[in-house]
């Protein structure tokens, strides 16, 4: 049994008053968990402590917030790692920080909007089943290995961290969001449904679809679950570009397309064909710019004058598209290898659902037979 | 110490100055580098939107042309660490995709080896920090960054996932510009962004979300004191940096923060000057930090 402080945000619309901070010492084993300290603040302190929460052990969802900055579930973190956590820089006395979960509207202390935000996102994406033909007489059959490529997404319990966690978000709080896209890859990637196409176009073509998350991680270390809404984010643009849908509004796939094209000729990254093939890429030998790419190329133009200005970029290759060098001596031509063998298979492999555990051949068996 | 080094494309591109100050950074540190000059882009994440096993092939042939120098590789990039620990947590994972990759490999007489002698890929602040040792460091400071107020900002790769990125095993990766930035007689700026997201993946793709994460930082590092902000990432630096002025119309305020390289933080407090590592290349002023370090001599 442990004394522990926990520090939590907290706002009574009804007060009139803004939000503010509120510490309460609780007493707990440090096993157990910072929605375990929570209630018994609520039931020592403060009855009017608002927090929302059902299982208390990780499945249903219910009690998404920030601790010490990080969005995760409460009852999935244990007091002592929490109160660890907030004392990594600063000695031994910070209190464990607790706040609503981010980009959502607060409703009361700890209990956030999801309605406004999640709920919407998600039914944003057509979170159902879309069968072509009549349905069949009982249910429909699929192989089970077709199913497994989803699991991922499928583990989600709705529980909002990864929203919490979104630095894109953050910025574009019209960005779909990664549990929305997670859900929109788990009816993609389902046999059953026949409206894959559509999906991807959709999602490619909405300016704050797939094409609009940063890459950043936060999602895939605030989610309880281990769904890796990231992951299924970039699956989405993989497909997508399977799919042959190339004329998104943000250049996604423009850009993705360039830069592997890139890197097969050079093997190293020529930048100033990155800038203009992510714009307006160029189909044998001319030009073909999409809708934004003149303001795109345009609004770059001060960044790169600025960078000819102090001699960042003042050199030839750095200046004209397309004359950067290749690999020296003859390395250019494995990485073309590469490609040619990467091209004809193109494995996915997910660590998920295959594990980290490496089944390498034992050299045991071997050894046993020198033995015998 | 010697290392096989991977110094990435930007560091050969639009940050020039970042390949120079690292060369200056070794070898005030006494650290002889081996680059690799017929390795390839990681794909910075973006080859693998395309075809993973493409990007996890890339870069199992540059760990492979790594491991026949019989060396540890060094990277100087966060977004070259974090796409390439991705494809090596793949590789890793499997013998049997491993074998896959490799039989392209082995007609170029390379093979990727699963850790292979213990065999490992840092980029400089992991192994400035693990390897090389703060107190050797604090040893070699011949000026110290005295009153300099920095700020530390990591780039999302090195940061996230935790899972993938060593954190088990090293669980203070995420704090070690704070180390280095003291060990070097700085002081250490807290605020909201260091661990956030430059935008710079986005930069082609939603302008507006991509300046605005940039400019929300620097305003939110100047708020809170910072002289300058250092970055182990040049992709970041692009953003932070390079784009800064733009960053600045999209948040509407005045920005002008410094954003030096971590080598070049790491060479002024060891005694080299501004303009040898290539800070006059830099789209925001580096004049106030220098004007506060003139104050020490090297």
């Amino acid at each position: 049994m442990a004394t522990y402080t926990l520090k939590v945000r907290r706002y009574q619309p009804e007060s009139g008053e803004g939000p503010y901070w509120e510490e309460f010492d609780v007493d707990l084993d440090p096993s157990l968990s910072v929605l375990d300290g929570l209630l018994q603040a609520k039931d020592r302190d403060d009855g009017s402590l608002s927090v929302r929460c059902s299982c208390r052990a990780a499945i249903c969802g219910s009690c998404g917030m920030k601790v010490n900055g990080q969005s995760t579930l409460a009852c999935k973190t244990q007091i002592g790692e929490a109160f660890e956590a907030a004392n990594r820089r600063n000695g031994e006395s910070e209190p464990i920080v607790v706040e609503p979960m981010g980009n959502m509207p607060v409703i009361k202390d700890l209990i956030t909007d999801m309605e406004s935000t999640h709920w919407t996102k998600i039914r944003r994406v057509t979170p159902w089943l879309l069968p072509h033909g009549a349905p069949p007489e009982r249910e429909y059959v699929v192989e089970p290995e077709s199913m497994i490529d989803i699991t991922q997404s499928m583990a989600c319990i709705q529980c909002g961290a990864c929203v919490s966690s979104c630095l894109s978000m953050e910025a574009d709080p019209d960005f779909i969001g990664p549990a929305a896209l997670a859900k929109a890859y788990r009816f993609v990637g389902d046999p059953r449904d026949a409206e894959t196409e559509e999906r991807l176009h959709d999602l490619a073509h909405d300016p704050h679809g797939i094409y609009d998350c940063t890459h950043c991680f936060s999602c895939i270390d605030a989610c309880p679950k281990g769904v890796a809404p990231m992951d299924q984010i970039m699956r989405l643009r993989r497909k997508a570009g399977e799919h042959g849908i190339d004329d998104d509004p943000n250049n996604g796939h423009n850009h993705v397309t360039a830069m592997t094209k890139i890197i097969e000729k050079k093997g190293t990254n020529d930048e100033s064909l990155l800038i203009q093939e992510s714009y307006a890429p160029g189909v044998k030998g001319k030009l073909k710019p999409t809708k934004g790419a003149i303001k795109g190329l345009t609004e770059s133009l001060p960044t790169v004058l600025r960078a000819i200005k102090t001699g960042k970029a003042r050199s030839l290759s750095k200046l004209i598209p397309g004359i950067h060098p290749k690999l020296p001596d003859g390395a250019q031509d494995e990485v073309k290898a590469i490609y040619e063998h990467a091209e004809e298979h193109r494995e996915e492999f997910n660590v998920y659902i295959h594990g980290e555990e490496d089944v390498e051949p034992e050299p045991d068996e071997t050894k046993m037979e020198e033995t015998a | 110490m010697k290392l096989a080094y991977w110094p990435g494309c930007v560091s050969r591109g639009f940050t020039p100055e970042l390949h120079g100050s690292m060369a200056i950074a070794a070898e005030k540190l006494g650290i002889e580098l081996v680059e690799l000059d017929r390795a390839n882009c990681c794909g910075a994440g973006i080859i693998a939107e395309h075809n993973q096993e493409l990007a996890d092939t890339l870069n199992a042939r540059t760990f492979a042309l790594a491991q026949q120098t019989g060396l540890a590789m060094m990277n100087i990039c966060s977004t070259c660490q974090g796409a390439q620990s991705e494809c090596q947590q793949r590789l890793d994972a499997d013998s049997a995709y491993r074998a896959h990759v490799n039989e392209v490999l082995s007609g170029q007489g390379l093979a990727y080896e699963k850790g292979k002698d213990g065999w490992t890929n840092k980029n400089f602040l992991w192994v400035l920090v693990e390897d090389y040792g703060l107190d050797k460091l604090a040893e070699r400071v011949t000026r110290p960054l005295s009153g300099l107020r920095v700020g530390p900002f990591y780039g999302c790769y090195v940061v996230r996932p935790k899972e993938r990125l060593g954190y088990d095993e090293f669980p203070e990766r995420d704090l070690y510009l704070e180390k280095v930035i003291e060990t070097l007689g700085g002081e250490v700026v807290e605020y909201d962004g260091a661990r956030k997201c430059c935008g710079f993946p986005v930069i082609t793709m939603n302008r507006e979300t991509s300046l605005r994460q940039a400019g929300t930082h620097v305003g939110d590092a100047i708020d809170a004191g910072a002289d300058c902000l250092v970055t182990p990432c040049p992709l970041c630096h692009l953003n932070l940096d390079m784009q800064q002025p733009e960053a600045a119309k999209v948040v509407n305020r005045d920005l002008g923060l410094a954003v030096l390289h971590l080598p070049q933080l790491v060479a002024l407090a060891l005694g080299a000057e501004p303009k040898e590592l290539g800070m006059s290349k830099h789209i925001a002023s580096t004049g106030w930090v220098e004007d506060k370090l003139s104050a020490v001599p090297a």
